[in-house]
């Protein structure tokens, strides 16, 4: 059974900066959008492996060592670890780092729209005012 | 019952300790010196928490048999009745427990070349066990590099509770070494007795003494996967012996567990530990735990591989009745791969000494 996704404008994308993070409630779920260096995504707020809320644990990088004892960060801003247990999901790919085959999180399409193709089309604008001048961040859910 | 079939291999026996007077030939002139005017050559060495007449310490029909040679005994009531091709044994020395880590290191090698020249020599079925101090990394890596061209030796010797933890980084010495060499390391059950045998102090009770090792062996294993030596040494083996195996099924569960929350402290570990943990430990089947051939299949179901296990009669001490070595019931196919095929894989050495050793290996 599959359900039509309705296109959401969720906010202004000059208050989403690269590093930034939204949470919104559309088509009747907890949503965290994602700035990745410029690039949005949108991830379901809730961790596949134990129910935690996700997108609100902290934004970091990928931990790595090529050899015991020499740490690097790498892909800083590129993941997410929920806050619950520590799991941690690429946020480009919803894919958990631990578990990449059976654990996989639910993730949304998210796009930056500009203002005056917005009133063209259908979309659930929330609770403010598009404007034809600024861009937008649409989701669809 | 006994394995069925003839070319089991045995992975953990015991040989007798000598008398320190029968080490004497084997020290250099200054240790020999210090040994018998200091009357230290009168000295048991014995590294066992439970008393010698116990029967932890020896089955009560396997105990020394006057006129009989030790060698002998061994053939008759070890090798021969388990139609044993090859069995790993170790003499596990009071000489590691000594604080002085010179004179330690020195009866270690005395050891190791008695045990070359008085068991390996004469019986061609035995491969050896290098002792070695652990308090000392660079005098083990020296035994080892000095006995390495000897492939009689399959395996370096430590107990499982040393000085420090096995994976800490001052002891990587000694894994390199092992893996360089194509040698097992190997853990035995027991300490040195200078620290506590748990982690909150010394037990009141032998019993404690003895259930606490499985702690020990999962502190080990722990510490040696935790701290990446085998991001370091990919191919190196370690043998857990009387380390007993029912305790893994949780173990592997809770290590991959926790792994998945807290991996980015220890972010050389870029694979569940459970598969470094089924892939690099073996574990000897003697003194068995779990009872039943059913319940034994269950917990390697549990751990998840049927190449873990090794065969082991524990000789001389008595886990067992006759020689009902393997609990019965188990299946021909899983006594094959305990008895053989898991050995032969499981040290690098193994495999290749099955062959004739020559003259020259021996040199």
């Amino acid at each position: 059974m599959s359900r039509t996704l309705t296109r959401h404008v969720v906010g202004r994308a000059a208050d989403l900066p690269p590093g930034g993070r939204k949470l919104v409630k559309a088509g009747g779920r907890e949503i965290g959008v994602f700035n990745v260096h410029g690039a949005y995504y949108a991830l379901a707020n809730i961790c596949p492996h134990g129910g935690g809320s996700l997108c609100e644990g902290f934004i970091t990088g990928l931990s790595v060592a090529p050899r015991p004892g020499q740490y690097d960060l790498i892909r800083a801003g590129e993941f997410l670890r929920c806050p619950l247990h520590g799991w941690e999901f690429e946020i480009a790919t919803g894919q958990s780092y631990c578990d990449p085959k059976n654990t996989r999180l639910r993730t949304f399409h998210a796009a930056v729209e500009h203002g005056a193709d917005l009133v063209k089309g259908p979309y659930v604008a929330e609770s403010f005012e598009v404007r034809v001048e600024e861009d937008y961040i649409v989701l669809e859910a | 019952m006994k394995p069925p079939f003839k070319g089991a291999v045995d992975c953990d026996l015991h040989l007798p300790s000598p008398p320190t007077t029968a080490l004497l030939p084997y020290l250099p002139a200054y240790w020999r010196d210090q040994l018998e005017t200091r009357f230290i050559h009168k000295m048991g060495f014995q590294l066992t928490s439970y008393p010698p007449g116990s029967p932890l310490t020896c089955r009560e029909d396997w105990r020394p048999n006057k006129g009989e040679r030790p060698l002998d005994q061994l053939r008759r009531q070890a090798l021969d009745p388990f139609g044993v091709e090859i069995a790993v044994c170790s003499l596990l020395h009071g000489a590691i427990a000594l604080f002085n880590e010179d004179m330690a290191a020195a009866l270690c090698s005395a050891v190791n070349d008695f045990v070359a020249h008085e068991w390996l020599d004469p019986e061609p079925r035995l491969r050896g066990s290098i002792l070695i101090t652990g308090q000392n990394p660079d005098h083990a890596v020296a035994e080892i590099e000095r006995l390495a061209h000897d492939r009689r030796f399959v395996q370096v010797i430590l107990p499982v509770m040393g000085d420090m933890l096995p994976g800490k980084r001052q002891m990587w010495p000694i894994h390199r070494a092992c893996e360089k060499h194509g040698l097992g390391l190997a853990l035995h059950a027991g300490g040195t007795y200078r620290f506590p045998t748990t982690a909150s102090g010394w037990p009141s009770f032998q019993v404690e003494d003895y259930v606490a090792n499985s702690a020990a062996f999962e502190n080990a294993i722990v510490s040696l996967i935790s701290e990446g030596v085998f991001s370091e040494c990919p191919d190196l083996r370690v043998i857990c012996l009387e380390s007993g195996f029912g305790w893994l099924p949780t173990l592997i569960w809770r290590l991959n567990k926790e792994w998945r929350g807290i991996r980015q402290e220890v972010p050389w570990i870029t694979r569940p530990p459970g598969d470094i943990l089924r892939e690099r430990f073996r574990f000897t089947l003697q003194p068995v735990e779990v009872p039943t051939a059913a319940l034994i299949e269950r917990t390697l179901e549990h751990i998840g591989s049927d190449e873990l296990l090794l065969f082991s009669t524990d000789y001389p001490h008595a886990h067992f009745e006759g020689e009902e070595a393997l609990p019965d019931g188990i299946s021909e196919a899983l006594i094959r791969k305990i008895a053989r095929d898991n050995p032969l894989a499981s040290y690098p050495r193994l495999a290749r000494t099955l062959q004739p050793v020559t003259a020259e290996q021996r040199s």
